[in-house]
């Protein structure tokens, strides 16, 4: 069992440091949860499955993870986008904008909600333009997928950009030589070695949209059936002191999204040995 | 607005962080001698006061008060800690343990909670006058300077083409009270129809563009971002926001009715026996109903119960019909289940 698991490594203490791993997450992580597992499992089957059956809910967790899909994939064009430019080219300011990107994981996401809603509202500076155009976007989906948006985009940068700079141009120079022109080089040769990096960054974007409350309940105006995100359903539960039913919404987000990271995670080991060509190193 | 909230949140998780720390060391200290330090004469004795949002102001005026009463009657000298936050998340923080010695919230219902925890006796709201309540507020309208839309009573906030800013009540506490003031105007306007008063409270809610999760946060909304024709506020914090805001901006609309918001108070018996601070607390919240008391709620806009004070700020307050939560609801917890807990008529509302 043991020859099964232990990898040939040089770097010694295996056991010690798997150990330490499996401690360490189970008290971190899975002791919270399993928490939140017991609270839930007071409810009867029938109860637990009326309240997340709810239509409300429903609606609340579709406009939940819809938002923060759709917010992951602008987050993935666009965040690869920055990742290159920041990556690729050299330019008066770089350092400045390279740590810019950061500011909406170090930004507390209240004021990130505030600044947002302020700036789209029908009187902000952004919000009176759109409006002009017939554009709602503070109180409606559109600006939770806005908020959502902002406060992923540093997962997307973050991931790519370090791939990006250790890519080797020699890769690229073959296939110039090779008679590849530059979207075939991109789309053959660049692109399939970023594949890994970009998933784990949409991954990350998604996964924090879902969980998003701070930004989103400013912005979202929390119509019920409309605009309400399931976080905040939880939020109402718990303002009345329902806590098993708080619990049951938490454990629905939390299986879903386990479900969809563990989904994105086999996609993206799928793709790392598709294009890497190394079969080695992965076992489920 | 919630980012001083978060900030509070953070002092409370900092204070029940001191006041655990403080509490080892005075027990260290006063052990050989066999007392603890409340029960002191001479000593120091600290007293942490959970309360909610808006009453920050009060609350530090009235702690410095009641410190130089104590003081001057005792000899000991009190310090009084804050915690706000919102109502219900507060009482879910004292159940939670954090270790609060009177708990001063915006509606009965939450102290009940706590009650049904186990940490305060059954009887909480007849131990003290007014059931526990030292002074009252009520609902009224915050309007444009000018009174745009012409808005005079309740039944203009059902008129299509008025926007009304409120807050949630699933999320917010002090919502709840508005929500509650304008089923009980729609109710003896209708002698007693509830389906009539279900029609008008719908009809209201649809004129609602935004439904922020807290008091504060609604007040923003119609304040700051300018969306809305009215905002649905306590009258206390109306009167604050025309002072603070300017008057030249906002004027207050007071209904022929509204209900009497109630924020009651309790000592939380399970920590005051275990810290020994029962005394203090218990005059700490019996001094609210003295001249002094109702003076310094009468300052923060809060109507005060001693007829003394009330007259001699009658201009402030003007009369108006009040109701109480009992007479129309059968209480808060009769109210909570028909209106607020799930698939309440609330929720009904906003069925599709």
């Amino acid at each position: 069992m043991q020859k099964a698991l232990k990898p040939h490594s040089i770097l010694p203490g295996f056991g010690l440091s798997l150990g330490f791993t499996l401690a360490y997450l189970g008290l971190v992580v899975l002791i919270p949860l399993a928490t939140l597992l017991l609270k839930t499992s007071t409810l009867s089957w029938d109860r637990f499955w009326s309240l997340v059956t709810a239509e409300r809910v429903l609606l609340a967790c579709r406009l939940s993870f819809g938002a923060a899909l759709v917010a992951a994939l602008i987050n993935l064009v666009f965040g690869v986008l920055i990742a290159w430019v920041l990556a690729r080219y050299t330019f008066p300011g770089k350092r400045l904008i390279d740590g810019l990107v950061d500011l909406p994981f170090a930004l507390p996401t209240a004021v990130a909600g505030i600044a947002l809603t302020t700036l789209y509202a029908p009187s902000g500076w952004i919000g009176r333009y759109l409006q002009l155009l017939g554009i709602k976007a503070s109180f409606t989906p559109l600006g939770i997928v806005i908020a959502l948006t902002f406060i992923g985009l540093p997962f997307v940068v973050r991931t790519v950009q370090p791939v990006l700079q250790d890519l080797d141009r020699q890769l690229e120079e073959a296939a110039a030589t090779l008679g590849a022109n530059q979207l075939q080089t991109f789309r053959r040769v660049i692109l399939p070695q970023l594949v890994p990096a970009i998933l784990t960054g949409f991954a990350l974007a998604f996964a924090r949209g879902v969980g998003e409350y701070g930004s989103v309940v400013f912005i979202s105006g929390n119509m019920p059936m409309k605009t309400e995100i399931a976080p905040l359903l939880i939020m109402a539960k718990l303002e009345q002191f329902d806590y098993t039913g708080a619990t049951a919404i938490a454990l629905v987000m939390l299986v879903a999204s386990f479900a969809i990271l563990l989904s994105i995670n086999l996609l993206q080991w799928y793709s790392h040995k598709r294009y890497s060509g190394a079969g080695g190193g992965i076992c489920l | 607005m919630n980012f001083k909230l978060r900030l509070n949140q953070w002092g409370g998780w900092l204070l029940a962080g001191g006041l655990a720390l403080s509490l080892a060391g005075c027990g260290h200290q006063d052990a050989p001698a066999g007392t603890t330090a409340a029960s002191t004469p001479s000593g120091t004795v600290s007293l942490l006061n959970v309360s909610y949002d808006p009453t920050r102001e009060l609350y530090e005026d009235y702690n410095k008060a009641f410190a130089d009463y104590w003081k001057q009657k005792t000899g000991q000298a009190v310090t009084i800690k804050q915690s706000h936050g919102g109502s219900g998340k507060q009482a879910r923080s004292v159940i939670d343990g954090l270790e609060a010695d009177v708990v001063t919230l915006a509606l009965g219902y939450d102290i009940d909670a706590i009650q049904q925890a186990g940490l305060i006796q059954s009887n909480w709201q007849s131990r003290l006058p007014n059931r526990s309540t030292p002074f009252t507020s009520t609902i009224v309208f915050l309007v444009r300077k000018g009174n745009p839309k012409g808005i005079k009573d309740w039944d203009d906030l059902i008129k299509p083409g008025v926007s009304v800013i409120t807050p949630n009540p699933k999320t917010s506490g002090g919502a709840r009270w508005n929500y509650l003031a304008a089923w009980g105007y729609a109710l003896r306007k209708n002698n007693g129809d509830e389906a009539a008063a279900k029609q008008f409270v719908s009809r209201l809610f649809k004129n609602v563009p935004v439904l922020d999760s807290g008091a504060r946060g609604a007040t923003t909304t119609f304040v700051e971002r300018g969306i809305g024709d009215v905002l649905i506020a306590w009258e206390n914090e109306a009167l604050l926001a025309v002072k603070e805001l300017g008057q030249d901006k906002f004027e207050i609309v007071v209904p022929s009715v509204s209900i009497l918001a109630e924020p009651p108070v309790s000592v939380v018996d399970k920590v005051v026996d275990k810290r020994g601070t029962r005394a203090v607390a218990e005059a700490y919240l019996q001094y609210l109903y003295s001249e002094q008391g109702q003076e310094i709620a009468a300052k923060h806009y809060y109507r005060p119960q001693l007829k003394s004070v009330a007259d001699k700020y009658a201009a402030q307050f003007p009369k108006l019909e009040l109701f109480t939560i009992d007479q129309l609801f059968g209480g808060w917890d009769k109210a909570h289940r028909t209106h607020f807990a799930d698939g309440g008529v609330f929720d009904q509302i906003y069925k599709p």
